[in-house]
């Protein structure tokens, strides 16, 4: 159900910007268009852009944001989302853990 | 002779009906939910809009570009390891790494099996553990899910009578009170094993699932726990979903910020929903198996529409089986799946599913 839900009408997650739409869902209560229009202007793309596979791939690895498929250059999990708290000017809940337990200022 | 398009009806079986009979049954579903919810109706643009999608010639259909919107999910991996969903030997870690990895999911969710907050309390420090390893493996908002699910206080199962119980020998007050008792004290399990979990799991937050399936008590529990939590962690993310469209009023007076919660449709609980601190609403429309696909998609679209139009919060409206239009069937087809993302989204103006 997930797949066809994504196909026909999903952002579709890290293959493209939907995380971090959603992140400003969340982190800021914006409705759809607004999150893709804050989200566009850090990326510095077009709203439009936002769910296109081929232009996030890119922008994703240029701001170590992780990409779908598996990079060793690119930061993965906890290092790609304190990039991501750079790029969308967040304070990410499990970032501020990690840094707390491991004394990283 | 008419030419028949392939439909389906609630319960998903496939019939063919005529553009005139789609058109018939979009207008009755429309009135179903304008006479129920006291919502608007659709405009005559919409009408056709919506008949578009559902005669749609095509299996699938999809959005435009640049009207693609934000998937989170409930029961986090629940449906893809355990027996009643796919039954794909994976383990917890592995499943939440598939949704974000296989299934391109926008928001992931860690859930343990039996998905209510009461037998997740004596689990909380391994919910806590699998929740950090996986915040350290994973890129997507990750949150913890499960429901209140309230029906678990009441006597066999918890402490309090069951009201349903008392009521059959008209001890309505007694009812009343156990129903309050057990509102208060799953507010409390709610809000000590969420505090847990955003200071032990780093969890970036909390989505409560069906609110409200045990009745007004059981949604007005989950309010005063996301009110609580919200003034604790101003930066957690919480998610609120319904379990039905309307709260049913078990109890009957209990309010929340001087509203009545019982009888409420999805337009006016999200008020309530926002006045907690939620972040994200997620409305539900039930399907009707007796009626057809564009009976109930009509319906569910108007009933959605008017919580959105009224909404300053994200709207994830629930698409699964048995909802949003979705046909009551546990492998629902895809044709109707398409048509109803659709619809909501370009029409009911959803931020998300």
């Amino acid at each position: 159900m997930y797949g066809v839900h994504s196909a026909v009408a999903g952002m579709n997650g890290m293959r493209t910007a939907g995380d971090l739409v959603a992140r400003m869902q969340f982190a800021k209560s914006m409705r759809l268009p607004e999150a893709k229009e804050y989200v566009a202007q850090k990326l510095n793309v077009d709203a439009m852009d936002l769910a296109d596979e081929c232009m996030m791939r890119e922008v994703r690895e240029d701001l170590g944001l992780c990409t779908m498929t598996e990079n060793i250059a690119t930061p993965r999990g906890i290092a790609s989302k304190m990039n991501i708290e750079k790029v969308l000017d967040l304070k990410i809940n499990s970032c501020e853990l990690f840094r707390n337990l491991s004394s990283i200022v | 002779m008419a030419t028949e398009y392939i439909t389906r009806m609630g319960d998903g079986r496939k019939v063919t009906m005529t553009k005139e009979e789609i058109r018939a049954d979009i207008e009755t579903g429309i009135g179903e939910a304008v006479d129920a919810a006291e919502v608007p109706e659709l405009s005559g643009d919409e009408i056709d809009h919506l008949l578009e999608i559902v005669a749609s010639k095509e299996k699938l259909v999809t959005v435009e570009h640049g009207k693609e919107v934000v998937l989170s999910l409930d029961g986090g991996s629940i449906s893809i390891e355990s027996e009643h969903g796919s039954g794909i030997p994976c383990g917890r870690i592995n499943g939440v790494v598939m949704e974000e990895r296989a299934y391109c999911l926008d928001v992931l969710e860690l859930a343990h099996m039996d998905y209510s907050y009461k037998p997740v309390k004596p689990l909380t420090a391994v919910e806590c553990q699998t929740m950090r390893q996986l915040q350290e493996i994973t890129t997507t908002p990750l949150l913890y899910g499960a429901m209140p699910n309230m029906g678990l206080y009441y006597t066999p199962d918890g402490p309090y009578e069951n009201p349903g119980d008392l009521m059959k020998a008209f001890k309505i007050q007694e009812a009343q009170d156990s129903i309050e008792k057990s509102a208060e004290h799953l507010t409390r399990d709610m809000i000590w094993i969420l505090q847990k979990m955003m200071k032990n799991g780093g969890a970036d937050g909390a989505n409560f699932d069906t609110m409200a399936a045990a009745g007004d008590g059981d949604f007005y529990s989950a309010l005063n726990a996301i009110e609580a939590l919200r003034k604790e962690y101003p930066e957690m993310y919480i998610e609120a979903g319904m379990a039905s469209e309307t709260v049913l009023g078990i109890h009957g007076e209990l309010k929340y910020d001087g509203v009545n919660v019982a009888g409420l449709w999805p337009h006016k609980q999200v008020e309530l929903v926002e006045k907690a601190g939620a972040n994200v609403f997620g409305p539900v429309c039930n399907t009707n198996t007796t009626y057809s696909f564009a009976w109930n998609l009509a319906r569910a679209v108007t009933v959605v529409k008017a919580c959105s139009e009224n909404a300053t919060i994200p709207i994830h409206v629930n698409m699964g089986n048995g909802v949003g239009g979705i046909p009551m069937f546990e492998v629902p087809s895809t044709d109707t799946i398409s048509r109803a993302d659709k619809a909501m989204i370009e029409i009911a103006n959803v931020d998300g599913i």
